[in-house]
């Protein structure tokens, strides 16, 4: 059996960054997955949550839990990611002075989804919006 | 060592109330970047920072963080404060620095 939730999210009210992580995160505890596979997907998920504010005026969250593992596919429809390479370096960031006082900006949030997921797919193309596919695998 | 002993042996102020105090502490990070935050806390630590804010708030729930520990008195925002309650995170504060705080951690945690 698969659990599918979705988000749509809104952009414009940062206010709201991090809702739908935190309700997947309840989800998956609900369903009783390992704490380290909840944490790792709650993690890489507030990381894509966030950057949809920052960088692509909201976007949407889709996550499936199969018996096997948790899939997450994040869309949105922001300036696309120019060099992706780079993107993945830790400490590049395109992020502002305003996003930096609020304690983002360190580079560090693509970086992090690589870091706490088994796998990871970006398609982006500039001017038209970015895809990331997710997945942590229940060991 | 709950973080309520901590809170005890430190002097630390509860800004959240102390129902869930009873959550074990089993080490520390120190830092303001919430990414660098998520990407090095272990789950358990007290986290030390300066940035009483909401976004605070969901890295430590996220991150399944033993508390906040705000420092040199750093301010919690009002709706920083409700969103802890709601879900049920740890804030606390001090007039130390952090240094001082991560000194005394380390100290009581033996780490």
């Amino acid at each position: 059996m698969t659990v599918k939730l979705n988000f749509k999210i809104d952009g414009n009210d940062f206010t709201r960054a991090g809702e739908a992580s935190g309700e997947v995160k309840r989800v998956l505890k609900e369903l009783g997955l390992p704490s380290d596979v909840i944490r790792n997907v709650s993690i890489a998920l507030y990381e894509g949550e966030i950057n949809m504010y920052l960088h692509a005026n909201g976007g949407q969250i889709e996550v499936a839990v199969s018996p096997d593992a948790v899939g997450m596919v994040l869309t949105d429809s922001g300036p696309g990611i120019e060099n992706v390479a780079l993107a993945m370096k830790e400490g590049y960031s395109t992020a502002d002075d305003n996003i930096r006082s609020l304690g983002f900006g360190a580079g560090m949030g693509l970086p992090n989804i690589k870091k706490y997921t088994d796998h990871m797919m970006i398609e982006t193309e500039v001017g038209v919006g970015t895809t990331i596919r997710l997945k942590v695998y229940i060991k | 060592m709950t973080v309520n002993d901590l809170a005890d042996k430190l002097g630390l102020v509860f800004l959240t109330g102390q129902e869930d105090a009873q959550k074990q502490v089993s080490g520390c990070y120190c830092g303001d970047l919430l990414s660098f935050v998520m990407s090095r806390a272990k789950s358990g630590d007290a986290w030390l920072t300066v940035m009483g804010h909401l976004n605070s708030v969901g890295v430590a729930a996220l991150a399944d963080l033993a508390c906040i520990i705000l420092t040199e008195n750093a301010p919690l925002s009002p709706d920083a404060l409700e969103r802890a309650r709601q879900n049920k995170v740890i804030i606390l504060q001090t007039e130390k620095t952090t240094f001082e705080c991560a000194v005394a951690i380390a100290a009581f945690l033996k780490i």
